[in-house]
């Protein structure tokens, strides 16, 4: 009586489909997710209940950590806008190249007299520590507020819409320095503004 | 691994696509960890204006309907209901100040006076964004209506008090 033949199959198997799903996965993410916008003042912010969204357009965060103040505007021609209006009022002038790649840049904390040394950076450099030592928020030089004002002006100017303030802090920040930042905004007559936090699961 | 050779013919020319499929999910790791899946949520704050030429804006408030409450130090709260001055605050951790409302609330409702409970939160020197952030979402867990911050009319006695307790 002959064997019983055992048929031997080969153990490769045909990875084409996985590598099908995988570049779909792929294409799916690149096309949907917007890229994390590198932050120059890594800060954590405290958590909460609260389930409002940060509103992507008509808004301008203030990011604060460490006893410094950084400001970003949504919408880089918002952004652009804002800019002219800071040089207009501090007599300045940006080149047209310089408020091209200002559009480019979210967050910044310099004073407007060494902006123009930002813009110039690479910016790989600007996100360095120590590199931004915040925006000046002093009774004396309080471009802060001037900022804050000209952003509402842009906002107002190219979306017609009222200008939303977060004020992202970080969860160790004392709170005088929030106070301080607060005080700038109800100068001018901003009573209402979003504190930027992590979700929390709502307690039951 | 050698390939068996499953037949007598010969095999057909197939390339492995293992490495390739390594390669695709290592990017895709890559971009669900670089990029933003939701957006940051927010809490929004209204503040009383600062305007004093408008007396209209300012709400009268029921003593026996208000309760203040100070974050000091150390994740420490003060708290005290009704008029400042006339009872001592009562020091506790913030962790447990939800307890403390909601009990008040019950003692202020079944007092039979007109009015919602008020619950004024006055932030000092000494206390965190996170303990403040915290107060704001306890109160909105617990849904107290009428909240008010006040972070400049922190009165002489409500300071002593919590000087004496070392929370500020």
């Amino acid at each position: 009586m002959p064997r019983i033949k055992v048929k031997r199959t080969s153990t490769v198997t045909d990875m084409t489909a996985m590598c099908d799903v995988a570049a779909l996965l792929l294409t799916f993410f690149i096309l949907t997710a917007t890229a994390r916008q590198p932050e120059p003042l890594a800060v954590s912010t405290p958590s909460s209940t609260y389930e409002f969204k940060v509103p992507a357009e008509n808004n301008a965060t203030l990011t604060i950590g460490q006893g410094k103040v950084f400001f970003e505007v949504a919408g880089v021609n918002v952004r652009k806008r804002t800019l002219e209006l800071m040089a207009e009022q501090y007599n300045m002038t940006f080149t047209p190249e310089e408020l091209k790649a200002f559009m480019g840049i979210g967050s910044f904390g310099v004073p407007l007299q060494s902006l123009k040394q930002l813009i110039a950076m690479k910016a790989g450099d600007r996100m360095k520590p120590g590199v931004q030592p915040g925006i000046p928020a002093d009774s004396t030089d309080n471009q802060l507020s001037a900022w804050v004002l000209n952003a509402r002006k842009a906002t107002k100017e190219i979306n017609q819409q009222d200008m939303r303030i977060s004020i992202k802090g970080d969860s160790k920040e004392e709170y005088p320095v929030v106070k301080k930042v607060i005080d700038i905004l109800q100068d001018q007559k901003v009573n209402k503004f979003l504190l930027v936090t992590n979700a929390e699961a709502k307690k039951k | 691994m050698a390939e068996l050779n499953t037949g007598g013919k010969k095999a057909t020319p197939r390339v492995d696509m293992t490495p390739m499929v390594d390669l695709m999910f290592l990017l895709v790791t890559f971009f669900i960890l670089t990029t933003v899946i939701s957006t940051p949520q927010a809490m929004d704050i209204v503040k009383p204006d600062k305007n004093d030429k408008q007396p209209e804006n300012r709400l009268e408030l029921k003593a026996s309907k208000t309760m203040t409450i100070l974050l000091g130090k150390n994740n420490k709260v003060a708290w005290y209901m009704g008029v400042a001055g006339e009872t001592a605050p009562n020091i506790g951790p913030l962790a447990t100040v939800g307890d403390d409302i909601v009990k008040n609330r019950k003692i202020a409702d079944a007092s039979g006076v007109a009015g919602d409970f008020v619950v004024l939160v006055k932030p000092t020197s000494g206390s965190t964004f996170q303990n403040f952030v915290d107060m704001m979402d306890e109160l909105e867990i617990l849904k107290v209506k009428v909240r008010q911050i006040d972070d400049d009319n922190i009165q002489d006695n409500e300071k002593q008090a919590m000087k004496e307790q070392g929370i500020l």
